[in-house]
């Protein structure tokens, strides 16, 4: 865990609910030499973060399999989407302590100035009007680079520190149990309001998501899918 | 230079060159087509896939949701009209972006007639497409097998 690899490759967490642009925006920042995740929603995507589910079950395991080895770099996320928006997504990252420095990208293929002031005022550091060029991420190299010399930089600091941790530890197998405990209290006391809204809006995707194209293909307007329309149709 | 082969690269060139002209894409099909090289040599073909799949799809609830007796949802119909545009509008699919531009405004006129008429050229439109790409695919198959390399058009 301490061991810095020096040719890692900028992580993106890329979101978009629609399998095609998914698979643009994988190429898009594959061919500009990132390493690309995608999901297809704003809760899954909190999820790979390590801020879905596996935080409240207690388990100590959970937290090593989210951020520590499977680092996000920068999210870029699609504005409109089902259930949870790219601005939701936003600011639920920009609001958590763990993961507000990560860089947030929103795309949206619908230009509204109002929508655009708005990300960028709740801390997106880019608006991308769709269909999405490589010009526009040549506009994340410099994010790029202030990421990995951060994090280069973070290692350099970390190292010693897990060394006075273990030495102080009463339980020497354990590894570093006081900084793993206080991890997850943390993170847990931290997140705990919007955990149980989570909880809740994590079933309705499910359900949203089981439904949803039943209810599309069956033409029936559910209340569960006003919102998205909502978002559609009206200007901001 | 195998003069079959420099014939079938003439034809295909003027082919794409007719369907850019034509306004069936835009320069965003060529874009994709950047994207595309010998670690990702289906690129084009898989995102035409995903693309003609949402139009079946898209369309079918539109159609759906344009078939009640009653009220007929046109917030509906246009989620589903929003949802084509993006995706024509990432393909480069010309055309069926403008109607999707269309038809947007005659859901929010709830312009019933308006709407499925605009429904009929949207099914119409991608299926052309779909052929025209299909043929485009083709020549290519067809250029090389005679043993030669499918030309970079230059549309500018």
């Amino acid at each position: 865990m301490g061991m810095a690899a020096a040719e890692s490759q900028f992580h993106v967490l890329a979101v978009d609910d629609s399998s095609l642009d998914r698979k643009l925006i994988e190429r898009l920042l594959q061919k500009s030499s990132c390493q690309v995740t995608t999901v297809d929603s704003g809760y899954k995507a909190l999820e790979f973060l390590g801020l879905g589910q596996g935080i409240e079950s207690n388990d100590p395991n959970a937290l090593s399999t989210s951020p520590q080895e499977v680092e996000v770099n920068l999210i870029i996320t699609d504005y409109c989407m089902p259930g949870m928006t790219g601005y939701d997504l936003l600011k639920i990252v920009k609001e958590s302590s763990a993961f507000k420095n990560i860089p947030v990208v929103i795309m949206s293929s619908e230009n509204v100035p109002a929508r655009i002031s708005r990300c960028l005022e709740e801390g997106a550091e880019e608006f991308f009007l769709k269909p999405v060029r490589p010009a526009d991420l040549n506009k994340l190299k410099p994010h790029m680079m202030k990421t990995k010399l951060k994090h280069q930089k973070l290692e350099e600091i970390e190292e010693p520190l897990n060394v006075v941790a273990a030495a102080a530890s009463v339980e020497p197998e354990i590894k570093d149990p006081t900084e793993v405990g206080i991890k997850i209290l943390t993170l847990q006391s931290e997140l705990e309001p919007k955990q149980v809204h989570l909880q809740v809006v994590q079933q309705e995707e499910q359900t949203l998501s089981n439904n949803k194209r039943k209810s599309m293909e069956e033409g029936l307007s559910t209340d569960r899918s006003r919102p998205r329309f909502e978002c559609i149709t009206t200007a901001v | 230079m195998d003069a079959h082969v420099a014939q079938l690269q003439m034809q295909y060139r003027n082919y794409i060159l007719s369907l850019y002209q034509q306004g069936f894409l835009d320069d965003q099909f060529t874009e994709l087509k950047s994207l595309q090289d010998d670690g990702s040599p289906d690129f084009v073909a898989e995102v035409l896939s995903l693309f003609f799949d949402d139009c079946v799809k898209l369309v079918g609830n539109m159609a759906r949701a344009l078939d009640q007796t009653g009220t007929v949802d046109f917030c509906q119909v246009g989620a589903n009209v929003h949802q084509l545009k993006g995706s024509s509008s990432s393909v480069g699919a010309k055309r069926v972006k403008g109607l999707c531009i269309n038809f947007k405004e005659l859901c929010e006129a709830k312009n019933y007639e308006g709407c499925v008429r605009c429904l009929q050229q949207v099914d119409v439109e991608y299926k052309t497409l779909k052929a025209k790409l299909q043929d485009m695919f083709n020549l290519e198959k067809q250029i090389v097998q005679a043993g030669g390399i499918v030309p970079q058009v230059d549309i500018n």
